[in-house]
């Protein structure tokens, strides 16, 4: 079961209609909007403009917070993490594509940590699927799967953005 | 195998930083990517990862040095391990231990990484062949044989301000046969794959090998100068010259120093570097060192990140067995 182009704008429409709802129950304007690389960044870059966001885009790459760095040690192709301005005090909007573990959130909670404190953290996800070993959930997600542990789901893009599953390599 | 293959583990990966020679291209540049992500962490207002959290790094200086110590504590701490300095030359050394019965103390308290500076050539291959198997070892600095983390940045910075390795000519001045420091460029530089590779010193100051290493050797500054994209000046070494080399500082400075005017032979765009301490008015006018194309304080900086990259690769594989995925 892949999700097409054509899904995923579904997917993107309902995800900005919840959060702008989200945002207006809690009384929050100018949320900053940050990605995590690869996937969250493509998703982020489409909701930040859906959401007409104000505040530019950041960017998070969780590769120094990984909690298996000495089982798989440090990708050369780390991308610089790129937080645009001071996040103290700001409604921060965390967006991934997938949100499986919850690992890599955890990662990105303490790595979002080092840039400033922010007023809170809001998460939002394209696809939540099963198999948390964290206390973590998404705020909004595009949609929920339930897959059996092998199955492994990946966003491709970025243009056109697909989500594709498969068997766990 | 040869001797340079106690560098990688048996998945060939990093497993203690000795010498450039024997490493191959793809392993240099993917140091010098993940230098350039550290750059980042460098910038932010917690300057801190915590990759290496729970690790013991000691800098083990058998030889006086800020500037290197210095940027590997900064680096380990960064890292967010534990450091350890031992300035070595007054410590146990003096009462006659053995440098063996250093590190094993040193392993005993449960270190997982050295760093090493020592007078003697190839005491860090030494020390790396009588390590546990857990310890990684980082030589900064082995008597005139390596000097691999310094030749590492010095590649961090010129790919930093001059782009690709292939384009460029690249012209190493003074005292290559006492540097440690030229004689790791020069493998890092022909490893990367620089357009070419000139040396330029008197006649006494050229190791014997010089040709081998595939540098074309000068003996007049001017014509050396001649078109180069990178100066790279280096520090006449007094400590380690042994009888007459030269024949006067005044002399040298006249023949061999660094000014504008001979400057003007390189190319317009040329970057100038040092790996410091500078003699000012030696190998180096002020006005060239302080001028708008030296990039002597941006190597500095660059040390911290790669030293990082370097650090953070060579313990990975204290991790055991690759994963699957």
């Amino acid at each position: 079961m892949n999700a097409t182009s054509s899904d995923i704008d579904a997917l993107l429409n309902g995800m900005s209609a919840r959060l702008a709802a989200l945002l207006d129950e809690r009384g929050i304007d100018d949320p900053v909007m940050v990605g995590i690389h690869t996937g969250g960044v493509w998703v982020a870059q489409r909701l930040h403009g859906l959401l007409k966001l104000e505040s530019p885009l950041g960017a998070l790459d969780i590769s120094f917070y990984r909690d298996d760095f000495t089982r798989i040690g440090v990708n050369p192709q780390v991308k610089p993490s790129r937080i645009p301005l001071s996040i103290d005090n700001r409604h921060i909007i965390l967006v991934d594509d997938v949100l499986y573990t919850g690992r890599t959130i955890r990662a990105a909670l303490n790595e979002l940590f080092d840039y400033g404190r922010p007023a809170s953290v809001i998460l939002a996800v394209l696809a939540d699927r099963n198999g948390r070993e964290l206390p973590i959930q998404a705020d909004v997600a595009g949609q929920h799967l339930d897959l059996p542990p092998h199955r492994h789901i990946k966003l491709q893009g970025p243009d056109p953005l697909e989500l594709k599953t498969g068997e766990a390599p | 195998m040869n001797k340079h293959n106690i560098q990688l583990d048996k998945h060939g990966r990093l497993r203690h930083f000795l010498t450039i020679e024997g490493l191959k291209r793809a392993l240099l540049t993917d140091i010098l990517d993940t230098a350039e992500s550290f750059t980042s962490v460098t910038e932010r207002t917690v300057k801190k990862v915590p990759l290496l959290r729970g690790k013991t790094i000691v800098n083990l200086f058998f030889e006086a040095s800020t500037r290197t110590r210095t940027t590997f504590e900064l680096a380990a701490k960064r890292l967010s391990a534990d450091v350890l300095n031992i300035n070595a030359s007054i410590s146990a050394t003096t009462k006659g231990e053995t440098l063996l019965d250093t590190l094993h103390n040193l392993e005993a308290m449960h270190c997982d990484m050295f760093v090493i500076r020592h007078p003697d050539s190839g005491a860090a291959h030494f020390i790396a062949q009588h390590a546990a198997p857990h310890v990684s070892i980082i030589n900064a600095g082995d008597g005139s044989h390596a000097h691999p983390t310094q030749a590492m940045l010095d590649m961090f910075t010129i790919r930093r301000h001059k782009g690709e390795f292939h384009k460029l000519c690249v012209a190493i001045v003074g005292d290559i046969l006492h540097s440690r420091v030229a004689r790791s460029q020069i493998h890092a530089l022909s490893t990367l794959g620089v357009r070419e590779i000139r040396i330029i010193a008197p006649r006494t100051l050229v190791p014997a090998a010089a040709e081998t290493l595939g540098a074309h050797v000068y003996h007049d500054l001017r014509e050396g100068l001649r078109d180069v994209d990178v100066v790279i000046m280096l520090r006449l070494q007094y400590e380690r010259m042994r009888g007459a080399s030269l024949p006067s500082e005044h002399e040298y400075y006249q023949l061999f120093g660094l000014t504008e005017d001979k400057l003007a032979l390189a190319r317009p765009d040329a970057i100038i570097m040092h790996p410091g301490p500078i003699n000012r008015g030696v190998e180096i006018d002020s006005a060239v060192a302080d001028g708008p194309r030296s990039v002597i304080l941006q190597q500095v900086a660059h040390g911290t990140a790669v030293r990082m990259a370097i650090m953070s690769r060579a313990m990975r594989h204290q991790g055991g067995e690759e994963l699957p995925s």
